[in-house]
């Protein structure tokens, strides 16, 4: 460890010092070590740290000054939406009613965790338009995967195990292409257009009798509304596939429309982005499916109902696809999902997206006069820039990321989407206020002026930040993955 | 209406639409085709006053019996055990759970320090030496081992012992069949894997053996003796589900030739909450290091040579393979892993040993009770903090009863293993106490008459 480095906690250790608080061993004790052959009874203990109450607190609150969150400054992270989390969501989270129940408590014991648990299924199934959720799924990639194996097997209740190929566009989330071959289709790419928009005349082209499905998310990872959907719809329909809507980008239509009036049959959402469930540096979060009535009997299981005033779990579901997740999918983010539904209310939501739209477009044209704006149309809650004007300048994208940490910012998602060149993709969202957009504005103005009188400032940037760029060469090469004392 | 999440004044707005050059938001929104727009408002209850809905949920969780309350013997790979009062003080700091993946690591060493400190405390646990930065939870890190067996050995069948969790054993079967993989479940004899069987069924086609230890039961699995039939078989992985709790007590799996460990760290400082969101983790060798599915993050250094922590390895990953990838994993469950860091942090490497050791006497104290009372316990074998008692009346009408007094009781077995209807699976953590113990044993035997 040099001067400089922040101490690990095992590097805070000290033998014999502690800071549990067990309860006493209040029963008659036995020779345990008798009960066992020697050789499973561990002789080393783990290495673990050995430090006071005093010493984990100022640790961890260490690290988190040294972390940046949506409560820290702006964080524009395109696709993510990074959205205030409402504080009274992780109270909520918190009752000790919510918290310590047991998946396998019996039912009539948890009838208040059902009755949440239905009721935001019904909202989902309301703001999404389709005829059954299932809050089973982890996160949004568990949820592609879960809609995909529904969709494989409706295919093959019907005999047509010919459905090998699962579109996707050039555009999409890296999780769409993964998730078909992990639910065991070949991935087919479908080209995007002049527009920004799926090319139409492609999709014709690769569709076909082994199509199983088109996944799309809609407004596009570009931030367009792809206008043809309906058009979309009925090719992939005629040729007998299935449309899946990546619930990734819903924050920007919700009260506008619906993937299921846009003709999708199966949608996955994702609760920790449009639904304030916090995003918790990396997870948990959730991801619910919807699907039309076709698609239903095969839910995982086991399915959520109400009989009479009554909820239950019913595990008999002979065309399920089995179960997806132990337990009930991810109670506590789908708990803050709803406490945030019941917060806004139709009204709100609609606003939601309306105000993550209008603040896109403000941005947007702000921008446009000093970055290359690709595709010139209305945007939805996010858009993508490219940096090509100041990569001619020695200026690549990556630099004027780490330059915005300069002034407080967390960077927009870089590089992605893979069709647009030095793509910086900008996601403001509807928390933040004008002001806000106008200092991040200005920044990034004052960056793309840097780029053209003093290219050396951006290029070596950060220059405020706690450290420097990291070699990521070595980290990969040479990994360490631990500590060892 | 009022939203407090929404700070756009009229005036905002409107100088908004002048620079965008738009009368109204609407016409933002004109390229929604027409036959698609919603044309009434989305059907949801209204908007609610934060106190009133506070007051709403509260009486909703009230409806809940919930573990603070009741005296739970329940267990079943969710577990109530002392949650040391930092951690949530810890967690609730919102640079932690307000942040994204650290995807910038010069304003993310925080989240990447506290990941790199979680796979090291991981790696001290199973006696592997690489973790990754965790999964969902137990059951579908387990799913992932499987797959990853079969795609590293380029073999489709795999052996699963049905002492594994049933629940973890469903996504098994769930998440390989994409992969086109086979799986032979094998019978348990006397509370563990039958090993005769399991010999029987192993040969070259076989990617990997999956036993849980302590195994569903709470019977600790002879992982010894299935190291030794493996000897014959190198190809074949040997792939262990751990409580990390019990690990403190027993021998890491990692020393019994396991190449991969998962589990769940619920057991660390995460509450049942109904199932979800708990934390899984994800362990192997060297060996496997470039395949492991999930974040990992590394330790480097930063152009001045300060040490640092970056996410690594990433060709790994799904954004990277796309199409190409054997898993979709994106997401993992950092704030909970943060979680279990801190509970591990103050548990500390002799507390550990001492609170596994607390749940193996306080079992042990509950299972000579119930045997007193003249209760037979069904599996013999040693055991970590469950058992299974034998009951002569179903599981859930005794549940029933108990509940009514204040107690949640164990695990119907009959549920997931028909052979064993009126077998209840017993768990007894730290917290219980013997008094309570003394009550659940008079109380379960007022049932019985």
């Amino acid at each position: 460890m040099a001067k400089q480095d922040f101490p690990l906690i095992f590097e805070r250790s000290k033998e014999g010092r502690t800071s549990y608080s067990l309860p006493e061993m209040d029963v008659p004790t036995v020779d345990l070590d008798e009960e066992l052959d020697a050789s499973y009874i561990r002789q080393t203990p783990p290495e673990l740290p050995e430090v006071s109450e005093l010493d984990i607190m100022r640790h961890y609150t260490g690290l988190s000054n040294r972390n940046y969150g949506v409560d820290s400054g702006f964080y524009p992270l395109g696709s993510c939406t990074m959205k205030y989390n409402p504080k009274i969501n992780e109270d909520v989270a918190r009752l000790d009613g919510f918290t310590y129940i047991h998946p396998y408590q019996d039912e009539k014991t948890v009838q208040g965790a059902l009755e949440m648990m239905f009721d935001l299924q019904e909202s989902l199934k309301e703001i999404t338009g389709m005829d059954a959720v299932s809050l089973q799924p982890a996160a949004g990639a568990h949820g592609e995967w879960t809609a995909l194996m529904m969709i494989r097997k409706y295919h093959e209740s019907r005999g047509d195990y010919s459905r090998t190929k699962v579109i996707v566009p050039d555009s999409a989330h890296g999780t769409n292409p993964a998730s078909a071959a992990v639910a065991g289709f070949d991935a087919v790419t479908v080209r995007t257009d002049e527009r920004g928009l799926v090319d139409l005349e492609h999709l014709r082209e690769v569709v076909g009798e082994d199509t199983a499905a088109l996944m799309l998310t809609n407004p596009n990872t570009l931030g367009l509304f792809e206008t043809d959907i309906l058009e979309m719809a009925k090719i992939v329909h005629d040729a007998g596939g299935k449309l899946y809507y990546d619930g990734a980008n819903l924050n920007a239509i919700m009260g506008y429309t619906r993937p299921g009036d846009m003709g999708f049959d199966a949608v996955h959402l994702n609760l920790h982005k449009t639904f304030t469930g916090p995003h918790g540096g990396g997870g948990p979060g959730s991801g619910p499916v919807g699907v039309s009535k076709e698609l239903e009997p095969f839910l995982p299981k086991p399915v959520l109902v109400k009989k009479g005033e009554e909820y239950t779990f019913e595990y008999d579901r002979p065309n399920s696809i089995g179960i997806v997740k132990p337990y009930y999918g991810n109670f506590g983010i789908n708990l803050r999902a709803y406490t945030y539904i019941r917060t806004m209310g139709a009204e709100g939501l609609k606003k939601v997206s309306e105000y993550a739209v209008l603040n896109a477009n403000y941005m947007m044209r702000k921008l446009e006069k000093h970055y290359d704006l690709p595709y010139k149309q209305h945007c939805k809650h996010e858009f993508v820039l490219s940096g090509k004007k100041q990569k001619k300048l020695g200026v690549r994208t990556l630099d004027i990321a780490k330059r915005l940490l300069d002034f407080g910012y967390h960077p927009p998602t870089i590089y992605f989407p893979l069709n647009v060149e030095e793509a910086l993709m900008i996601e403001p969202t509807e928390t933040e206020s004008k002001e806000t957009l106008d200092g991040f504005i200005d920044v990034m103005i004052r960056i793309a002026k840097e780029a053209e009188e003093n290219p050396e400032i951006v290029q070596e940037a950060p220059h405020e930040t706690i450290v420097k760029r990291m070699d990521e060469t070595t980290a990969a090469r040479k990994p360490i993955l631990r500590y060892y004392k | 209406m009022e939203f407090r999440y929404l700070p756009m004044t009229e005036e905002d707005k409107k100088e908004m639409l002048d620079v965008i050059g738009a009368a109204s938001t609407e016409e933002l929104f004109s390229d929604i085709p027409k036959e698609v727009r919603l044309t009434e408002e989305l059907k949801l209850k209204k908007p609610t006053s934060e106190y009133e809905l506070k007051k709403e949920l509260t009486n909703m969780a009230n409806k809940n019996a919930n573990l603070k309350e009741y005296t739970s013997f329940l267990g079943a790979g969710v577990y109530d055990h002392y949650i040391p009062s930092v951690v949530d003080h810890v967690i609730s700091r919102s640079e932690f759970y307000t942040a994204y993946t650290p995807y910038q690591p010069e304003i993310s060493q925080g989240e990447l320090q506290a990941i790199f400190e979680f796979q090291t405390m991981i790696s001290e646990l199973t006696g592997l030496p690489v973790a990754n930065s965790s999964m969902y939870d137990g059951g579908t890190a387990l799913g992932e081992a499987v797959n990853l067996s079969a795609a590293h050995t380029r073999r489709k069948k795999v052996l699963i012992s049905k002492t594994v969790h049933p629940e973890s054993r469903a996504v098994v079967e769930t998440y390989t069949r994409g992969q086109g993989i086979e799986i032979v479940e094998i019978d348990h004899k006397n509370g563990v894997t039958d090993i005769e069987q399991l010999k029987e069924q192993l040969d070259d086609s076989i990617a990997s053996v999956v036993v849980q230890y302590p195994n569903f039961f709470g019977q600790i699995e002879p992982l010894k003796e299935i190291q030794e039939l493996l000897q014959n078989q190198k190809k074949t992985m040997f792939i262990v589900s751990s409580n990390p709790l019990a690990l403190g007590y027993l021998t890491p799996p990692g020393e019994f030739g396991a190449d991969i460990v998962v589990g769940d760290t619920q057991v660390f400082g995460i509450p049942a909450q109904f199932g979800g969101p708990h934390c899984g983790y994800f362990s192997t060798t060297e060996k496997l290091m470039r395949k492991v599915p999930g974040r990992l993050v590394g330790q480097t250094t930063d152009e001045d040579g300060t040490r640092g922590f970056v996410l690594t390895l990433q060709a790994r990953e799904q954004h990277i393979r796309r199409e190409k990838a054997t898993s979709n994993i994106c997401s993992n469950q950092a704030l909970n892993a943060l979680a279990s860091s801190v509970a591990l942090s103050s548990i500390g490497k002799h507390g550990l040993k001492k609170m596994a050791t607390l749940n193996m006497q306080k079992a042990r104290y509950a299972k000579k009770k119930l045997e007193e009372a003249g209760f037979e316990i069904a599996f013999t074998g040693p055991f970590f903090n469950e058992f299974v008692l034998k009951v002569s009346q179903p599981v859930s009408a005794i549940n029933e009863k108990l509940i009514e007094k204040g107690i949640i009781g164990g695990y119907d077995l009959g549920l997931a293993y028909p052979e064993l209807s009126e077998h209840m699976l017993v768990a007894v953590t730290e917290i219980r106490t013997k008094a309570e113990i003394d009550t659940f044993v008079k109380e379960l035997g007022d049932i019985h008459g």
